[in-house]
């Protein structure tokens, strides 16, 4: 399917997002099971979970915290009467017979998200509301099996469920809301934002309507999309897929589609038409639950500082690009670590190039986390520091001391420098004899510099680098060499 | 071996070494062989119980029993008793074990109780007469031909026929006051909230509420202050002080009590009935008490909302019965579908099957705003005009049933009849205040008559101490 770019152009696709994250509290939403994802099939299951008869649930605070931080980040309005609904349906993943969510009363209404396109544009979403509920278990199909297997460790999960209003407009926008998200969830140490494992799950809401129209076209809802790419692919096959449709005179059915990742496409469900009447209601099984404002200014004060606030501070007070700061606010750990060595060090620029380089391809190459990086931002600072005071020069310290530093055995980056003798020269007394005798060895390249091939200058300044085994400080090694060449 | 009539006859005579706990059980499942025919016990824990009233024997010789040392009791079959089957009289349930103790068995267990065996009852507590029970009938002790009440018709028959000292049951529009109407024995339903519902399979769950049979009011009013409580398994419970109701029953002073206006006019109720409650309130009059009568204007609302209320809420809690964990399953399936619809249709019983789809039809989108909201509203006035009531008065007077215990059938092809005797009790489920029914004497033929006393919220302890006063002075 490609349809011609003119024909695209006369429809506007309307898109809203469905985001479950899976809150990463210990226990579940209304039972003390553990969370852990990868145990084995049906060992987290405690009679709650399951649904016996004769159990009840009881309300996780910390799932209550993590939605209202969500929330607060989100600039919601946080409601503080809560009601949960049941929400009933027959499958067997679900073991109560009804999921527990929040139909009428969210705990989080409103409220937006700023999002920034490749391009630079910056686009703000608003949301319809961010509400709390439980997962269902899992329904598996082993190959050789003609049953149906249930493992039920997920279910009782919590989940927020982050909806969006229909703002978005390309699949770029989704791309992009999908990340801000996930760097939110991240932030906030509330989800682990991985949409491999699940913990993070979107549905894509999408029509199209010739530009111009009033009316929104018919809504078909995408599922399945188990990465940030996919949400993006499946968007753009789902434009296309209908308006062929509408290019062909056919109408399009409201239904849920499930996108298959494998070759790209969406195929149908069930028709919405089929789908059950959930028969919400108020759950009465749990009380109101009533967030008090002490409550809430408690969760407030244990907020982390937030990207876009970093953003502007960084912009702010360390004057960096807009790449620096947007790589360097990617992920809290890396927004901290940088953060903590500015106020160590006022060369901010050399900060943010040590982050964004050796520190960051370390920790790639080696998958580790931020917090396992064995060099402290202290001796980070001392490093950059010896640097400015012209003693070793910026390739010995990355080359060099860098890989000793990460030993992390106490030997501070002056102390390494002096044992591995890589103090560099910049007493130009000692450095005279040497670049006497670099001269003197290359008079024909001296006298193409004298008739102006002044490119020449590196060539003389690597050669004394080269005799001073990488000591002799480049700047005052210029200077030398154009004191002699200069006679 | 004598009968007992009071857990205090039964303590004084374990302390002084007349009986043993052993001799009481052993009694108790005599009577239980000599009375199958009622058909009150779906399983006897024979040998369990035996060995259970040995071990508290020897609690009781070196002081250390608890609370409930010698008290028998049987648990209606919808209470969770960890390694015990549990089945709400249903087919769906269908060899189900419990695999924990709900908190009020908890709490007798620890107090030393001994369970003697799980009591018959209507489906999923759904009923008025224990006929919709998947173990058969059950029969009404007084008149073998007549129903024993319900839901919990045979924890009030395993009181009334001395199968065990008391029962716990559950009560969601009178299935304890009912039965004990029925079968002449104290029933008690407390407060809302004021038991957990931890461990109580759910029938609608913003009404139901474990109640207790007993022979008096006494053995009420210490259940009660045992069971009852705060409980971190269930968030509706309440957390407020349980005092100790045992000890509180002298009733000292005069009441103001209110008697419903049509419970004593009405043609609907039954002559006898009506000139017992006659009796009693003179009787009232004459011991000082101001009685006075007062019409509810919304009493034709009470069994609409009720029945819609709670066939929605029965409807959700009802839908994790499905064949997939456990209990029944219909093996005549070919997909998913099937599996849903043969099970449930196999597994519940017509009535249940017939609340299931009232509620589900009630709850569905279309209709959710006319009858669900409606209802709620009602309920909430009914509950303000209720909560008036006791502003003028302390007690609210009236006959627990319209009518004293009915032939077996009797009312089978005609459910709304079958509604109808419950339209006295289900007020109190409504506005989730205490209520009790106390047995008044007999009718011509012999069968028991209730009378209801209902209190405000959380006044157990006057209504249990007035109760006493009626049960030993006035009846």
């Amino acid at each position: 399917m490609a349809l011609d770019k003119a024909i695209l152009d006369k429809y506007q696709p309307v898109i809203g997002l469905e985001v479950h994250a899976q809150l990463s509290t210990q226990s579940k939403i209304f039972a003390p099971d553990s969370t852990e994802f990868g145990s084995m099939p049906n060992t987290n299951v405690s009679v709650i979970t399951l649904g016996h008869p004769g159990i009840l649930p009881r309300l996780n605070k910390k799932v209550v915290e993590y939605a209202i931080k969500m929330g607060l980040a989100c600039h919601c309005e946080i409601n503080r009467v809560n009601f949960f609904d049941r929400k009933n349906y027959f499958y067997p993943d679900l073991p109560k017979g009804f999921q527990t969510t929040q139909d009428k009363a969210p705990i989080c209404k409103g409220g937006y998200v700023n999002i920034k396109l490749k391009d630079g544009v910056e686009k703000t979403i608003t949301l319809n509301r961010i509400h709390m509920e439980d997962d269902a278990g899992k329904n598996m199909h082993l190959a050789g099996e003609v049953d149906t297997l249930v493992d039920y460790n997920r279910a009782g999960v919590p989940l927020i469920e982050i909806v969006t209003e229909p703002d978005l407009r390309t699949s770029d926008e989704a791309f992009a809301l999908m990340n801000e998200l996930r760097k939110l969830v991240r932030y906030l140490e509330v989800c682990d934002g991985n949409m491999e494992e699940g913990s993070m799950r979107c549905d894509a809401n999408i029509s199209v309507m010739l530009k111009g129209a009033k009316e929104y076209g018919k809504k078909v809802e995408v599922k399945n999309m188990n990465s940030v790419r996919n949400v993006q692919r499946a968007i753009d096959f789902e434009i296309e897929r209908q308006i062929e449709l509408l290019e062909k005179g056919e109408t399009i059915f409201s239904e849920s589609r499930q996108f298959d990742a494998e070759n790209g496409t969406t195929h149908g469900m069930r028709t919405k038409e089929e789908l059950n009447d959930y028969r919400y209601f108020p759950e009465p099984d749990l009380q109101p639950l009533h967030i008090s404002d002490k409550w809430l200014s408690d969760i407030r004060s244990t907020m982390p500082a937030l990207p876009e606030e970093l953003y502007a501070r960084f912009h702010k007070d360390y004057s960096l690009s807009d790449y620096d700061i947007s790589v360097l606010t990617d992920t809290k750990e890396m927004a901290l670590y940088f953060d903590e060595l500015c106020s160590k060090t006022k060369n901010y620029k050399a900060a943010s190039n040590w982050v964004m380089g050796s520190v960051k391809s370390y920790l790639n190459e080696l998958t580790l986390h931020l917090n396992d990086f064995p060099i402290t931002t202290a001796v980070l600072s001392e490093l950059i520091a010896l640097i400015d005071s012209g003693k070793i020069n910026y390739s010995v310290a990355s080359q060099k001391i860098f890989p000793e530093l990460l030993k992390a055995d106490g030997r501070s980056p002056l102390k390494i420098a002096e044992e591995l003798n890589l103090i560099q020269e910049s007493d130009s007394g000692q450095l005279e004899p040497i670049v006497q005798e670099v001269l003197a060895k290359y008079p024909e390249k001296v006298t193409e510099y004298k008739n102006g091939k002044k490119g020449l200058m590196g060539l003389f300044v690597g050669e004394v680098m080269k005799a001073s085994k990488g000591k002799a400080d480049p700047k005052v090694t210029t200077a030398l060499l154009n004191k002699f060449l200069d006679n | 071996m004598k009968v007992y009539h009071s857990f205090q006859e039964i303590q004084l005579d374990l302390n002084t070494g007349k009986v043993s706990c052993k001799e009481l059980v052993s009694h108790y499942l005599d009577n239980i062989e000599n009375n199958k025919h009622l058909n009150v016990f779906v399983e006897v824990y024979k040998a369990e119980a035996l060995q259970q009233a040995e071990l508290i024997d020897a609690k009781i010789k070196s002081g250390k029993a608890g609370k409930l040392a010698g008290m028998v009791i049987g648990l209606k079959d919808v209470l969770c008793h960890k390694g015990h089957g549990l089945q709400a009289s249903s087919k769906i349930l269908d060899k189900f074990i419990s695999q924990f103790n709900g908190t009020a068995v908890q709490r007798i267990l620890d107090e030393d109780a001994i369970v003697i065996g799980r009591q018959s009852c209507d489906e999923f507590a759904m009923g008025s007469s224990n006929e919709n029970s998947a173990f058969g009938p059950v029969l009404n002790a007084a008149d073998n031909t007549r129903v024993p009440g319900g839901s919990s018709g045979a924890s009030a028959v395993a009181v009334q026929a001395d199968l065990c000292l008391a029962s716990l049951g559950s009560d969601t529009g009178g299935s304890v006051r009912q039965p004990a109407a029925f079968c002449g024995t104290v029933g008690l339903k407390p407060s809302y909230s004021r038991i957990s519902r931890y461990g109580l399979i759910s029938y609608a769950s913003s009404f139901d509420c474990i109640g207790i049979l007993s022979k008096n009011v006494e053995d009420a009013a210490l259940l009660l202050e045992i069971i009852a409580g705060t409980d971190e398994y269930d968030s509706t419970v309440s957390n407020k002080p349980v005092p100790a109701y045992s000890q509180l029953l002298k009733f000292d002073g005069k009441a103001r009590i209110g008697y419903l206006k049509e419970s004593v006019e009405s043609p609907g109720v039954n002559g006898e009935i009506k000139d017992a409650t006659k009796g009693l309130i003179s009787a009232l009059q004459k011991d000082g008490h101001t009685v006075e009568a007062f019409e509810f204007n919304l009493l034709d609302y009470i069994l609409p909302a009720y029945y819609i209320l709670t066939t929605a809420e029965a409807s959700s809690n009802l839908g994790r019965y499905d064949g997939v964990k456990y209990g029944y399953r219909s093996t005549n399936i070919t997909d998913l579908e099937s599996m849903y619809k043969k099970t449930r249709s196999e597994g519940f019983g017509k009535e249940v099957k017939k609340r299931i789809m009232l509620g589900t039809f009630v709850l569905s989108a279309s209709y959710y705003d006319a009858y669900y909201t409606k209802a709620q509203k009602v309920r909430r006035l009914i509950k303000e005009q209720t909560e008036k009531l006791f502003e003028k008065y302390d007690f609210i007077l009236m006959p627990t049933t319209t009518t004293t215990a009915f032939k077996l059938g009797e009312h089978s092809n005609d459910p709304l009849s079958m509604y109808l005797a419950d339209l006295f009790t289900v007020q109190a489920n409504l506005c989730g205040i205490p209520g009790i029914s106390l047995p008044y004497g007999k009718d011509k033929e012999g069968m028991p008559i209730g009378i209801q006393l209902l209190s405000k919220s959380f006044d157990e302890s006057r209504l249990l101490a007035f109760s006493q006063h009626i049960f030993k002075n006035l009846n």
